[in-house]
């Protein structure tokens, strides 16, 4: 199997765009990775695409030419970026292409996410009982981490508070403006103990990667970045996840303890090589738990951590550094992409103001959503 | 006259001690809320109808404070719209089925603390049916186990 390295990256700003389509977004992320890249759309050899609110990512192709390449579409909710860049890596490693891109694109209205729930098997009543609701899964599932490992809400606000931080430096970002702790505390609860500062929220936005195969990539760029690990995992019987009626008394692991276990295992390295971390902080209690899940630290040392700010930018383990879901929000099918295009910046050291000093070289993304989907990726220098 | 209809034919009613109808697999025993045709666990077609117990712990718990979107059901839409518990509750070593939960008062809720089923009334249909809904309540003296 060839090794794969990401070429060049590009990213669409994550916001509110008005009358212009997901389509247009998807088209100008791949014309920037391109760029990036320093090729054209023609050099490109297969495609994958992912996106919730549309329903198929490959009429892009009329917008950046009609090259015939294959072209396939991924949709596995939250972690819909991941695994488009999975299927264009696989292609490259298994000899159907040398050059390939991934791409992710969305744009949602606002509030929180809801559609028919028989589209995701789940009963009709479901929803009429007011249970089809993701936020106050993650409110149910905090809530006990806190209980048993002695996390505080100022823990959370401290979450949040940094990841808005870090968009304030980021100009791609759909919230730029820092919200102090107290503030964040203060806003209303919407799934008890979290607030509404405390979750993202649905926006609009793309982002796209070229990848090449590892032996060529020398051609495009002086600044390849590899791809290390790449790997997806759904919840087991015994995980209590999002989008259920039921779980078992004898408890699992989330789909993400066993994703990243897979990816450690697959690009030989452990937590402690890691030197920069996206995570899925749909809120600031995911981003608690899932520094647990990923192995970065014991369940109950974030409270620690947060406070001695291990978690900054200029901290030990920088997580979130252009601000997370928290402050650019989650176009579903694109928010993995944008984690790894900041890693891209971060490995390469073009994130500008938002740079993880000491020249890191090993970065870390993780993305989970419902039904209890996860993803990790690992990139090296 | 009006009658008491079920939001789903989920839970026995009407009953004087209802129950929530789960399904158990005859090979390995997992159990699933509502019954399905396949285990959950070893995915054998080999499950039959379990009346789960009526009582049970909270496991975690957490409130809905804004109006959950369409087709959310309940009377209580747009400005009339009271905040609601939502918790796991453990079943004996059972199952754990998720549940609204008659209490929304964090200070009223804790980990570990005994709960019962009771069936509510959520909303009148067109037809002028109360529908009634399954919902956990605390049991009075239920103190912090967990």
């Amino acid at each position: 199997m060839s090794d794969v390295a990401i070429i060049g990256a590009g990213l669409h700003p994550f916001g509110r765009f008005g009358d212009k389509t997901a389509f247009a977004m998807g088209a100008e992320a791949i014309d920037l990775a391109l760029a990036d890249a320093g090729m054209t759309w023609t050099d490109v050899q297969f495609a994958c695409g992912g996106s919730w609110t549309v329903a198929q990512t490959d009429p892009l192709t009329g917008l950046l030419g009609l090259s015939g390449i294959p072209f396939i579409n991924v949709f596995n909710a939250c972690a819909t970026a991941a695994s488009a860049i999975q299927q264009a890596a696989s292609a490259i490693q298994t000899g159907v292409c040398e050059i390939a891109v991934a791409v992710g694109l969305d744009k949602h209205p606002r509030g929180a996410f809801v559609e028919d729930p028989m589209l995701v098997n789940m009963p009709s009543w479901y929803a009429e009982n007011g249970q089809y609701v993701t936020t106050k899964f993650f409110g149910m599932k905090i809530n006990r981490y806190m209980h048993d490992h002695d996390i505080t809400p100022r823990t959370l606000a401290r979450v949040a508070a940094k990841n808005f931080r870090n968009g304030a430096l980021n100009p791609n970002a759909f919230r730029r403006k820092p919200i102090t702790e107290d503030e964040i505390l203060a806003s209303p609860v919407l799934n008890h103990p979290l607030t509404q500062y405390m979750f993202c929220a649905p926006d609009e936005g793309a982002a796209a990667v070229v990848l090449a195969r590892a032996d060529i990539a020398h051609r495009y760029t002086d600044k390849p970045v590899f791809v290390r690990a790449s790997t997806i995992r759904t919840r087991r019987y015994g995980a209590y996840e999002v989008n259920t009626t039921w779980a078992a008394v004898e408890e699992d692991s989330a789909p993400t303890v066993y994703a990243s276990r897979a990816a450690y295992e697959q690009a030989g390295i452990g937590p402690e090589d890691v030197d920069v971390v996206q995570l899925q902080d749909t809120d600031a209690g995911a981003e608690v738990i899932h520094l647990a899940e990923n192995g970065f630290c014991a369940d109950g040392e974030q409270e620690k951590w947060l406070a001695e700010g291990v978690t900054e930018i200029g901290g030990r383990l920088p997580v979130n550094t252009d601000g997370g879901l928290i402050a650019n929000g989650e176009p579903i099918g694109a928010s993995g992409l944008r984690q790894v295009h900041e890693l891209v910046r971060q490995l390469r050291g073009e994130a500008g103001e938002r740079q993880v000093p000491g020249d890191p070289r090993v970065g870390y993304a993780q993305v989970y959503g419902a039904p209890g989907t996860a993803a990790v990726t690992i990139l090296s220098r | 006259m009006p009658m008491q209809t079920p939001l789903a034919e989920v839970f026995t009613w009407p009953h004087e001690s209802p129950q929530l109808i789960g399904g158990r697999c005859g090979v390995c025993t997992a159990t699933a809320f509502p019954a399905q045709a396949r285990c959950p666990r070893c995915g054998r077609s080999d499950m039959s109808e379990l009346l789960l117990p009526r009582r049970g712990t909270l496991v975690t718990w957490t409130t809905q404070n804004f109006v959950p979107k369409l087709p959310y059901a309940g009377s209580d839409k747009a400005d009339r719209f009271v905040p609601f518990g939502v918790g796991l509750v453990q079943l004996d070593d059972i199952i754990r089925v998720e549940s609204r939960l008659t209490e929304n008062d964090p200070s009223k809720l804790r980990f570990g603390m005994d709960v019962e089923l009771s069936i509510v009334p959520f909303y009148v249909d067109d037809a002028g049916n109360e529908v009634v809904t399954f919902a956990f309540a605390p049991v009075s003296g239920s103190t912090d186990s967990a």
